[in-house]
């Protein structure tokens, strides 16, 4: 019965509802999708349409609308400002050290807490809070560890004879800030890579096993390749924070000392709401919205390729 | 991204817009109003916030919130909020520049007509950062200078009998200092502002107030007295004279300059009237050891010793403020009540006979400093716009932290300076 009715006409695609009843399901999606509508439009595309708009002004905020057109004047400004080129150098710096230090270090927690260790979930509480505290309160946290007079920091490192000005000096601030971002964030990453490895089914890790690979190797050709996809999401993760990271730096340093830890989002504040230079900061603003915005395409396009589409796929066959 | 609109627009929300009900019926309309400062030491933390509920018992149609916010935080949050338009019904200001941008912008009362009567009250030096163009925006509360603070105890630890009246004798006794073992000068190199200090007096006493303040006109920062200046504190900071971690020291923080000074363990800070206060706050305070000697004349310079650079405060009043908000101003400011913040040492005269209420030895020394003052300069970052003036404090702070020459520092201002 069943073949017999399978002709060619059950392959062709659905016939087109009625349109009375295709327009209900339009008023339907329209109803459901505006109050996130409107508040996308008011709070994320308005703003950045605003902030576009006032950066090719020279515009100090006051009184209404911009009106001292300028055309690209800001951008060229900001392009040759030694400050910006700083901000870029620390935006790359934070960058490399986030993907190269801090991740691996993060999976080699994640890969340890996964065993099974006495107090693991303790372990993985523990190492997990930071992330829980909020930007400023960690700031002002580290601001009276690391003192360079009477803070914690130099006092438990002057058993070993080292003694650091961390944050007040321009060479050690980089590093000092790493760490506190390292402090903070790598539990976060941490949970994202357990979360991972515990998706791989253990069947895998088994039959390598079984096959004779070392810890080494299994780690190495089935673990890392499978958890492929939460290592490319947590980099991404990490470059967009570097992109706008200022609270904490604002805290604790304030971009100083001279600069030398400076971030374009600091830079932005320091014109927009100390110097009352607003299509200045507009400027920046748009240079980090598209710096963000194109690292997030290309990132997307080219490294998460395969995982996009993997969602995809899967998605048509839930369907 | 888009944070600046976004951050603006939440600081418009935190203002409640003033009660706006007309005063034409019997009983008076219930009217609150939004009171900004930043007095966020004692005396003038307790005192201020008395002076508000004697003003609500005595109009009890008023409710007044205060919002207390540290200096660099209030700057930054009224920076936000005037940007939208907005201004709180009452708020501290410098006057200067700054108070000129949210004049022009239309977002301070003119209250030339209201306080007439009170105006003359008042002495001249302390109103006349409050007076542009013959119209009077705000009334003062407190009216200072800058100076050296220094520690009675520790000076004489290192042998030095009288604080030195010359910048050569002051070079000397930072020497003195150090080869002592005394950290010699206490300095929040995080926060820029009081670095700027140095600067200022220096280009004030080497190249003279006129000629300061006629670049702040032609925007000419590059003239070699004020490279002479900037080489100047260069031979100060090279002599190492900061506290160990100066670059990422905070003013008013646990381990900050003011608490570094109030606990002794520097000799000296050049701050303003208001730092044996600060000093007490964040540290233990220094008491009868805290001494305070004036700015050093430099040889062959052109300014004086008695020529002073500083500020005080005051309150200004928000354009669509109601007519209860100068009244509140106005009594902020009266003899009987203003003197009693005097008398606790929190602020200066700046009414006329008010001079024999300041009780504390150190500051009846900057009263009489100030009495005595012929020439007077508000600090450079709010005299002049906000850009010219915080480019001031960036290139001194880079200037301090060895990363800018003497010659880039004028350069830098005066390009900012140009294209404001």
């Amino acid at each position: 019965m069943t073949t017999m009715t399978r002709g060619p006409e059950a392959l062709a695609p659905p016939a087109p509802a009625p349109a009375g009843k295709r327009r209900g399901r339009w008023v339907t999606i329209t109803l459901f999708l505006l109050p996130a509508l409107v508040l996308f439009l008011l709070l994320v595309v308005a703003p950045i349409l605003v902030a576009v708009y006032s950066s090719v002004f020279k515009w100090n905020g006051f009184g209404g609308l911009p009106r001292d057109f300028i055309g690209l004047d800001n951008f060229t400004r900001l392009f040759k400002a030694d400050i910006f080129t700083k901000d870029l150098w620390h935006f790359t710096v934070l960058v490399l050290l986030s993907v190269f230090v801090q991740l691996p270090f993060s999976l080699a927690i994640a890969m340890l807490l996964n065993q099974r260790i006495r107090g693991r979930a303790l372990y993985r509480l523990v190492f997990f809070a930071p992330y829980v505290l909020s930007e400023v309160i960690t700031g002002v946290l580290f601001s009276l560890i690391l003192a360079p007079d009477g803070g914690m920091a130099n006092a438990l490192l002057s058993v070993f004879g080292i003694d650091s000005e961390f944050l007040a000096n321009p060479d050690t601030v980089m590093p000092s800030l790493f760490l506190v971002m390292t402090w903070k964030y790598f539990g976060f990453h941490m949970m994202i890579y357990l979360a991972g490895r515990q998706n791989i089914p253990n069947e895998l890790i088994e039959a390598a096993q079984i096959d004779g690979a070392t810890a080494w190797k299994t780690f190495r050709y089935v673990t890392l390749p499978l958890l492929g996809p939460t290592i490319r999401i947590s980099v991404f993760l990490s470059v967009i924070y570097s992109v706008q990271l200022f609270d904490l730096i604002w805290i604790l340093t304030e971009g100083g000392p001279s600069h030398s830890s400076e971030t374009m989002a600091v830079t932005m504040f320091e014109f927009g709401f100390k110097r009352s230079q607003v299509g200045y900061a507009s400027a920046i603003s748009v240079v980090m919205f598209t710096l963000s915005l194109v690292f997030a395409l290309v990132y997307q396009r080219v490294v998460m390729r395969r995982d996009v589409e993997g969602a995809i796929t899967s998605m048509g066959d839930q369907r | 991204m888009a944070t600046a609109v976004l951050v603006a627009g939440c600081g418009s929300g935190g203002q409640t817009a003033a009660p706006q009900e007309s005063k034409a019926g019997a009983a008076p309309a219930k009217v609150t109003l939004e009171w900004w400062h930043l007095s966020t030491a004692e005396p003038l933390k307790t005192l201020w916030a008395q002076r508000a509920n004697d003003y609500m018992a005595l109009h009890p149609n008023v409710t007044i919130k205060a919002t207390v916010l540290e200096n660099d935080a209030y700057k930054a949050k009224l920076t936000t909020l005037t940007q939208s338009g907005k201004a709180p019904d009452i708020f501290a200001s410098w006057g200067g520049g700054v108070l000129k941008q949210q004049i022009d912008a239309g977002l301070v009362k003119d209250i030339s007509g209201d306080v007439s009567s009170v105006l003359g009250t008042f002495t001249p030096a302390a109103l006349s950062a409050y007076q542009l163009d013959g119209k009077t925006y705000g009334l003062p509360t407190d009216i200072g200078l800058v100076g050296f603070w220094y520690n009675k105890k520790l000076f004489t630890k290192a042998g030095i009998t009288t604080p030195p009246a010359s910048w050569s004798e002051f070079l000397n006794d930072v020497k003195k200092l150090k080869t002592a073992g005394v950290t010699p000068i206490a300095l929040a190199g995080k926060e820029k502002w009081p670095g700027h200090y140095y600067w200022a007096y220096l280009a004030m006493r080497i190249a003279g107030l006129p000629a300061l303040q006629q670049a702040g006109v032609d925007h000419d920062f590059t003239k070699p007295d004020f490279v002479t200046a900037g080489q100047q504190l260069k031979a100060l900071v090279d002599l190492q004279p900061f506290q160990k971690g100066f670059l990422g020291a905070g003013y008013g923080t646990p381990s900050g300059q003011a608490a570094t000074m109030g606990n002794g363990k520097a000799a000296m800070e050049l701050m303003g009237q208001w730092a044996p206060a600060v000093e007490k706050d964040s540290g233990k305070g220094l008491g009868d050891d805290l001494g305070f000697f004036p700015f050093p004349a430099v040889e062959g310079g052109k300014g004086a010793i008695t020529e002073a650079f500083g500020g005080g405060g005051g309150l200004a009043v928000g354009a669509d403020a109601p007519a209860e908000a100068v009244d509140f101003v106005k009594f902020m400011t009266q003899m009987d009540q203003h003197t009693k913040a005097v008398a606790a040492g929190g602020v200066l005269p700046v009414l006329k006979g008010e001079e024999s209420a300041v009780k504390d030895p150190n500051l009846k020394v900057v009263a009489t400093q100030l009495a005595a003052a012929t020439g007077y300069q508000l600090y450079l970052d709010q005299a002049y716009p906000p850009a010219v003036g915080q480019q001031v404090n960036d290139s001194v702070a880079e200037l301090i932290a060895g990363t800018k020459t003497p010659e880039q520092v004028g350069a830098d201002i005066s390009e900012v300076a140009k294209s404001e």
